[in-house]
Order: C-alpha cells, then sequence, then structure tokens
C-alpha cells in the first residue's frame, strides 16, 4: 500500500512539476519582453567599452603618440603599423599611423601597452561597412583633439624629450671601447 | 461536360486547399517564433513589414535563393529525394480532411473535402506512417553520422509511436462506426467524443506529438546533441520542405484532433469553417507552449513512455470502450 502511494506521490509530483512549467511561460506572455529594440533604442555604454580606437592629445595640445611601436608590438592580429619620426627637440612622433579596424578584435592590449595612454579605445562600435578597404584608419581618421579618459596625464613632464647638455659622466668612467677596432 | 465540371471542380478544391494549408505554414512559423519569444521574454521578428508580417515571405525568398548543396559523399538521388518523401505525405493527408457540410452550388452537392474517402482514418494513419522514410532516408543519405544517429532515432521513435496512435483512435471508431473522417464529425452530434474518450484524447495528442517530432519528443533533430540530427547538412529549399513538412504536421493534427474528438466544425453562431479554424488553431498554439515548457526526454525515457505506458493504457481503453459498448449499447 505504502509502495502504491508512494508511485501516485511520484505521478502528482511530476504533474505539478509540469503545469508549474506551463504557468511560468504564460505567464511571460502577459509580461513586457526585456528586450532593448536597438536602432530606436541606444544604451549609454560604460566608459571603458572597447570600441573604435583613437589617438589623443596631450594637455597642451600636442600629440601624445611617440612612435614607439609598443602597441603594435602588443596587437595579437597585428593591424597597426606606423612609421616613427622625429621633431625639434627630439620629441619622437609617428609619420603615418594605421590601424586596419577589419582585422581589429577590439582587445585593448594596445592601450594596456601604451605608456603614453596615446591609443585608446572608445564606446563607439556601430560602424560596420561592406567596404574593406575603408576600415584602413590613418592618423588624420584617428586623432582626435582632447585627451581622452585621463586628460591631464603628460608623458612629456617626465620623460621623453632629448637630453640638453651632453649626457655627461660618472666619477672615474673608463673612456668607451670602440669595439669595431677589435676586428681582425 | 459533367465530368469536365467534376474536374474543375477537384483542381479548385486542390488548389484551395494546398493554398491555404501552405499559408498558414509559413504563418504558423512566424507565430511560433513570435510566441515563443513572448514566452521568453523577447519580441520576435518585428523587423519585416509591420509587426513582421511579412517574414515567412523574406524567409520564403531567402531559403529559394540559397544555395543546395549536396555533401561529397552523400548518396545523391535519396538525398535529393528524401526532403519530398516527408512533405508529401503530410500533404496527401489533407486531401481526405473534410472541412464543412457539402455544399450546394447551381443544384449540385460539392463536398467540402478533396476526396471523401470512406477509410479515410487508415490513410491518414498510412500517409503518417510514410512520414519516417522521408526522416530515415535523409539521415542514411547524409553521410553525416550526426544526421545518421538522427535518422535512426527518427524510425525507432516513430515506428513505435504509430502504434498508440492507431490504438488510441479505436475507441473513437468504435463510437462513430464508421472509419470516414465526415461520419466520424456527424456522430459527435450529440456530445464532443473529448468528453466521451478524455483518455483516447490525451494518449492522441502524446503520440501524435511524438510523431511530428515537437519537443519534448524533438530526438531526431536534438539541437545540443545532434546539431540539427537528420536535416544537418540540407540547406536552402530542401531544408525548407522538412521545415514545412513538420508544420503542415502540426496543423495536420489540429485538424485532425478538432475533427476526431472536438466536433469539426459544429458549434453555435459562428459559420462552420470559422469553428474548424479557431480548434484548428488550438493545438499548434499547445505545441508551441510545450516547446517553450517543456525540456527534451531522454531516448529512453521516450521509449519507455511509450511501449510501457502509451500502448498498454490504449489497449485498456479500448478495451473498457468495447465492454462499456456491448454492455450498453
Ligand atoms: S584592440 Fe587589440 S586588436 Fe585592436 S588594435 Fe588594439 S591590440 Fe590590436
Ligand atoms: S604604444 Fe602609444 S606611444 Fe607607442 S606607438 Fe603606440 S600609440 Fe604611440
Amino acid at each position: 500500500m505504502s509502495e502504491k502511494s508512494g508511485f501516485w506521490r511520484e505521478i502528482a509530483r511530476g504533474a505539478a512539476g509540469l503545469a508549474g512549467s506551463y504557468r511560468e511561460t504564460l505567464r511571460h506572455v502577459f509580461e513586457a519582453p526585456i528586450t532593448e529594440q536597438y536602432p530606436e533604442y541606444k544604451r549609454v555604454l560604460p566608459e571603458r567599452s572597447r570600441g573604435r580606437i583613437i589617438l589623443t592629445r596631450s594637455p597642451d595640445g600636442q600629440e601624445r603618440c611617440v612612435a614607439c611601436y609598443l602597441c603594435s608590438g602588443a596587437c595579437p592580429v597585428n593591424c597597426i603599423s606606423m612609421q616613427s619620426a622625429e621633431g625639434p627637440g627630439g620629441r619622437r612622433y609617428a609619420a603615418w599611423f594605421r590601424i586596419n579596424f577589419a582585422r581589429c578584435i577590439y582587445c585593448g592590449l594596445c592601450e594596456e601597452a601604451c605608456p603614453t595612454l596615446a591609443i585608446q579605445l572608445t564606446p563607439e562600435f556601430a560602424f560596420s561597412g561592406p567596404d574593406l578597404a575603408a576600415f584602413v584608419f590613418e592618423k588624420e581618421d584617428l586623432l582626435v583633439d582632447h585627451g581622452g579618459k585621463d586628460s591631464e596625464y603628460d608623458f612629456y613632464k617626465h620623460a621623453g624629450v632629448a637630453v640638453e647638455g651632453g649626457k655627461g659622466s660618472h666619477l672615474d668612467e673608463d673612456e668607451p671601447i670602440d669595439v669595431r677596432t677589435l676586428l681582425p | 461536360m459533367n465530368m469536365l465540371l467534376g474536374v474543375a471542380v477537384m483542381l479548385g478544391k486542390m488548389a484551395l486547399v494546398l493554398g491555404v494549408v501552405l499559408t498558414a505554414a509559413a504563418y504558423l512559423v512566424l507565430l511560433e517564433r513570435k510566441l515563443l519569444g513572448r514566452m521568453q521574454l523577447r519580441y520576435g521578428p518585428n523587423r519585416v513589414g509591420f509587426f513582421g508580417l511579412l517574414q515567412p515571405l523574406a524567409d520564403t525568398v531567402k531559403m529559394l535563393l540559397k544555395e543546395d548543396t549536396v555533401p561529397e559523399g552523400a548518396d545523391r538521388f535519396v538525398y535529393l529525394a528524401a526532403p519530398a518523401l516527408a512533405a508529401a505525405p503530410v500533404l496527401l493527408s489533407f486531401a481526405v480532411v473534410p472541412f464543412g457540410e457539402p455544399l450546394v452550388l447551381f443544384g449540385r452537392s460539392i463536398p467540402l473535402v478533396v476526396t471523401d474517402l470512406n477509410v479515410g482514418l487508415l490513410f491518414v494513419l498510412a500517409m503518417s506512417s510514410l512520414g519516417v522514410y522521408g526522416v530515415a532516408l535523409a539521415g542514411w543519405a547524409s553521410d553525416n553520422k550526426y544526421s545518421l544517429l538522427g535518422g535512426i532515432r527518427a524510425a525507432a521513435q516513430m515506428v513505435s509511436y504509430e502504434i498508440p496512435l492507431a490504438l488510441s483512435l479505436v475507441p473513437v471508431v468504435m463510437l462513430a462506426r464508421s472509419l470516414n473522417l465526415s461520419e466520424i464529425v456527424a456522430a459527435q452530434d450529440k456530445c464532443w467524443f473529448l468528453f466521451m474518450q478524455p483518455v483516447s484524447f490525451a494518449l492522441f495528442l502524446l503520440s501524435a506529438m511524438a510523431e511530428s517530432r515537437r519537443i519534448p519528443f524533438d530526438l531526431p533533430e536534438a539541437e545540443n546533441e545532434l546539431m540539427a540530427g537528420f536535416h544537418t547538412e540540407y540547406s536552402g529549399m530542401r531544408f525548407g520542405l522538412f521545415f514545412l513538412g513538420e508544420y503542415m504536421n502540426m496543423i495536420l493534427l489540429g485538424l485532425l484532433v478538432s475533427i476526431f474528438f472536438l466536433g469539426g466544425w459544429r458549434g453555435p453562431l459562428l459559420p462552420p469553417l470559422v469553428w474548424l479554424g479557431l480548434k484548428t488553431f488550438l493545438v499548434p498554439v499547445f505545441l508551441i507552449w510545450t516547446r517553450a515548457s517543456l525540456p527534451r526526454l531522454r531516448y529512453d525515457q521516450l521509449m519507455a513512455l511509450g511501449w510501457k505506458v502509451l500502448i498498454p493504457v490504449a489497449l485498456a481503453n479500448a478495451l473498457v470502450t468495447g465492454a462499456v459498448l456491448v454492455l450498453w449499447p
């Protein structure tokens, strides 16, 4: 008898479980969907979202990038290329700077590698298109006229300019050896 | 002259049934996507046309334009024929389903059914058995182990559920004393068979759900473990045919349930066709609701349910009905 009642209890439990899931889905029909209808409603993304990349300027309005190649070295898909150049006063800059957004995976490693905070990712993500060549962004397209996330930061206050008045010497320092004279 | 007119009427009825069924199937897909979406707190398709109403059209165009691929190792002929084999029996079944009292036009009585077969019920059962060929052959011919597994599952499942499906209709035939679908409807003049045979109704619905491979019985497709099962390799309109077959099957199921158990097109106030439409609509909606609510059965559970529960219950039900009919004629 007890086994019998266990059997029926199992059936009742199962039926209640089924009815519960049917009730839940039915209830959802009368609730408002949680979907955000994208083109009509655009959610404001967090500041640190990783989208389109920009090259920022320091507070005095100069380009931050010193063409150190660290970002292009860090980039896992090799989509950053540039040519370094040196301005008056030894300040380096990129003669040209190119990012292929068709390859970029928006990982943000370039931003982490950059010592000058020049390269930054922005929350803007909707710039897709049918033409691959249009995704190659040149320096003019990347450069903006503000400082981005940390606008007060100025790398050149601390480093990056040529030392004035020669490099100086230590006490009792030996003359440097010209290694080429040792060649046979 | 009379024969020509007969042929014209026949062709007209066929075109009407085909057109209505195909359109209904296309919009059933939309209904399923919308309803399922709302049950999962989404919207479903709402971009093509007002409220997404042109979505079926867009989907059809998409499927027609897609490349029709055949895998390299596939058995070409069988592979190409299988989708038609899956969809054709469903379409054929509609031939014997009546959708109203005979219409009297210009002194001629036109039965509102493509062919008023006197063994209509047997014909429907036979066609639903044939449906398994398309699925099993598609799985076999694709030369893909997931497809093959799906095909094998489909064959086992559909063969097993044939039996309770047929057995569950035995009491209906006993009560109606006919295999003709119009006469079965006529026999429900006083009382729907749903109230006289609730067990039969439940058995029929369950085994028909299994026959039509819908959740929770969608083991042949089982996205998580078999990708898409028997139709993994299919693309374009051949995939569309499988899809169409499944949705036409849902409509057929709705029609059959309303004819066998809900008194067909009979009902107060509204015209018969509207009643039939309303009743037919119930089953697909229930199937969609089920899809949103239940998980898939395990394979052994599926087999156990069929052989150990549905078949014995169906047999006992037939037996009891027979005994009652003999004792109180
Ligand atoms: S976000 Fe990643 S992939 Fe894109 S440019 Fe930077 S390092 Fe390269
Ligand atoms: S890491 Fe920064 S400073 Fe160096 S090249 Fe890249 S953007 Fe310029």
